[in-house]
């Protein structure tokens, strides 16, 4: 007898079968052993004239309460309490083919971003140990990746033509306005330089585009809940990821260095153009797969080093505030120095934001919101100083493009900061709720990729590409 | 007879491997063996026998394998080794000691 012919008997056993499978130390196949021994005993009790329902009774209970096997399954198998990302395929739900079109898709991707980065050489654009790198791969840098990451969550997440074709359009267009444009290379000192509009274009292009990738990864349904901070869970956990494998990727590569020398070889020709730029394009990849794969078997780093980090950048601000007062010292004005607090602002941004994706937004107030108040009110006054020194000189300095953006960013973040702080006080001090700061935080967003567009598309044209 | 936890922990594995030396076997068979041999005072609970034979198999005392059983369901059979073979006589010169001391100061018992 296969099966038992009973089919509320059938269901019930599912259901222990369930409950079994969602015990951490009971793996797939540990399951079906139990299961099969369930059945054997089930069979012998009806068939010694019990009716199913009291065979299953008495089934159940001598195989003993779940709490308890499952303790001595994790005691059998003590390994099985660290989670384990590649074996813990078999516990989910999906079905295995999938999982396996999943892994051909991805590696497929990963090689056409290692061979979409190979392909200007085609056109004259040699990427060679000897030479510089044409500005051609850095203005493009996010191109090479970024359209095939979408395509990714496209493919993942199921969408029709029509959305896809939308989506292509921030691409095409950031494709335009970042090889159209007649950059002039302006001779400094020592030598050449690339313009400044070209480099500002370089560094804010992955910034506007990476919205785009989030509004493939929320499907492109950006208001609903949840999807806009689980991009932003998303896009913090891609960035451990990636200098993870960016870790190992140099060990790869020390390796393959030493190893040939050894043997009289130079392996340059295949690092500098082919290991590192290929590697660093698939990674991107394979990061955000390993990201999506994992997203419910390992903690989130992100949150875990915001916990870390907050205390010590508000001791940091707080430490340099206080010194600035006791020695009256001021802020020394130079060319990077706002550039150089637009980062700290960054960081405390990110604080805040990665806090705030960890955090239930139901949970009353506690210890470390008012550490993460305090974290942002002394960014704020560390950044009005700051913008004090450097305003009373501004006309001294012109206005050059990367001091119109650095201002700009400054403006963006300090606007941010300034609400998220009045947000946070009146959550601290019960009036408000959390959920209106993590509002504030994700409604933010566009902003950031609206003002990297602008420094992309207007500044060039601007300031006469200089 | 309610047999203590400890004793009943320490008796599993020279009772597997026994079975198991007897021939193959899976688990349901190796809980109904052992109430038949116990004539049903050794009562497991049933599924506290799996962790012990993943332990078993763990330690290189027995080797498991899957396949169909004759009423069609996949079944895991568990065949012992070598080393456990090795591991149940070493066993079973240790519960003879245990059992010969007992025995000793027991019929003193009786005898004074």
């Amino acid at each position: 007898m296969t099966n038992l012919t009973d089919q509320p008997l059938e269901e019930q056993i599912t259901q222990w079968r369930e409950y079994l499978r969602r015990r951490q130390a009971v793996h797939g196949p540990d399951v079906e052993e139990l299961e099969g021994h369930l059945r054997d005993q089930l069979t012998a009790l009806t068939e010694s004239g019990l009716t199913g329902d009291e065979a299953f009774l008495v089934a159940v209970k001598r195989m003993g309460s779940l709490d308890a096997l499952s303790r001595e399954f994790a005691r059998a198998h003590s390994e099985r309490l660290w989670k384990q990302l590649v074996i813990a395929s078999d516990k989910t739900d999906q079905p295995t083919n999938t999982k396996r079109n999943e892994i051909i898709v991805v590696v497929a991707l990963a090689i056409a971003a290692g061979v979409a980065v190979k392909v200007p050489e085609l056109f004259g654009l040699r990427l060679s140990p000897n030479e510089e790198v044409p500005p051609f791969y850095f203005r493009n840098a996010s191109l090479f990746v970024f359209p095939l990451l979408a395509i990714y969550f496209m493919w993942k997440r199921g969408w029709t033509a029509a959305s896809a074709l939308w989506i292509t359009l921030p691409f095409v267009l950031g494709a335009v306005f970042a090889n159209v444009y007649p950059w002039r290379t302006v001779v400094v000192g020592t030598g050449p330089r690339g313009s400044d509009t070209q480099i500002l274009s370089i560094l804010h292009l992955p910034i506007a585009l990476w919205l785009a990738v989030g509004f493939a990864y929320v499907r492109g349904r950006w208001f609903d809940d949840g999807g806009r901070m689980n991009f932003v869970r998303f896009s913090g956990e891609l960035a451990i990821y990636y200098v993870l494998i960016a870790l190992g990727g140099g060990v790869f590569t020390g390796f393959t260095a030493m190893m040939f020398a050894s043997i009289g070889m130079s392996p340059e020709w295949f690092i500098g153009p082919w290991l590192i730029p290929c590697g660093a394009a698939g990674a991107v990849i394979i990061g955000s797969w390993l990201v999506e794969a994992k997203q419910s078997v390992i903690e989130n780093m992100a949150p875990v080093l915001t916990r870390l980090f907050t205390p010590l950048f508000t001791l940091l601000l707080l430490a340099f505030l206080a010194t600035m007062v006791w020695t009256g010292n001021p802020i020394n004005v130079e060319r990077e120095l706002l550039i150089g607090f637009d980062l700290l602002l960054a960081v405390v941004v990110g604080l805040v934001l990665y806090a705030a994706s960890a955090r239930d937004p139901q949970a009353p107030p506690d210890f470390f919101d008012g550490l993460q108040l305090l974290l942002v009110v002394s960014a704020l006054a560390v950044d009005a100083v700051a913008l004090w020194a450097i305003a009373a000189r501004i006309s001294e300095f012109g206005f050059t493009p990367n001091r119109v953006a650095a201002l700009g960013e400054n403006i963006i973040l300090l606007v941010n900061l300034a609400w998220a702080a009045w947000l946070y006080a009146r959550f601290v001090r019960n009036r408000g709720s959390f959920v209106a700061l993590e509002r504030w935080q994700i409604a933010y967003l566009p902003v950031y990729a609206i003002w990297a567009a602008l420094v992309v598309i207007v500044f060039p044209p601007l300031f006469g590409f200089r | 007879m309610d047999m203590s936890k400890d004793l009943v922990a320490a008796s599993a594995t020279p009772l597997v491997l026994a079975i198991l030396a007897e021939g193959d076997s899976y688990g349901y068979a190796i809980i109904k063996r052992v109430a038949e041999l116990s004539g049903g005072h050794l009562q497991w609970t049933d599924g506290m026998l799996y962790p012990v034979l993943h332990r078993l198999e763990r330690q290189g005392f027995v080797a498991a394998k899957w396949s169909t059983s004759e009423n069609g369901r996949k079944r895991k059979y568990y065949r012992i080794t070598k080393e456990g073979r090795a591991e149940l006589a070493a066993q079973r010169q240790q519960w003879k000691t245990v059992d010969g001391t007992l025995k000793g100061i027991w019929m003193q018992a009786v005898t004074v």
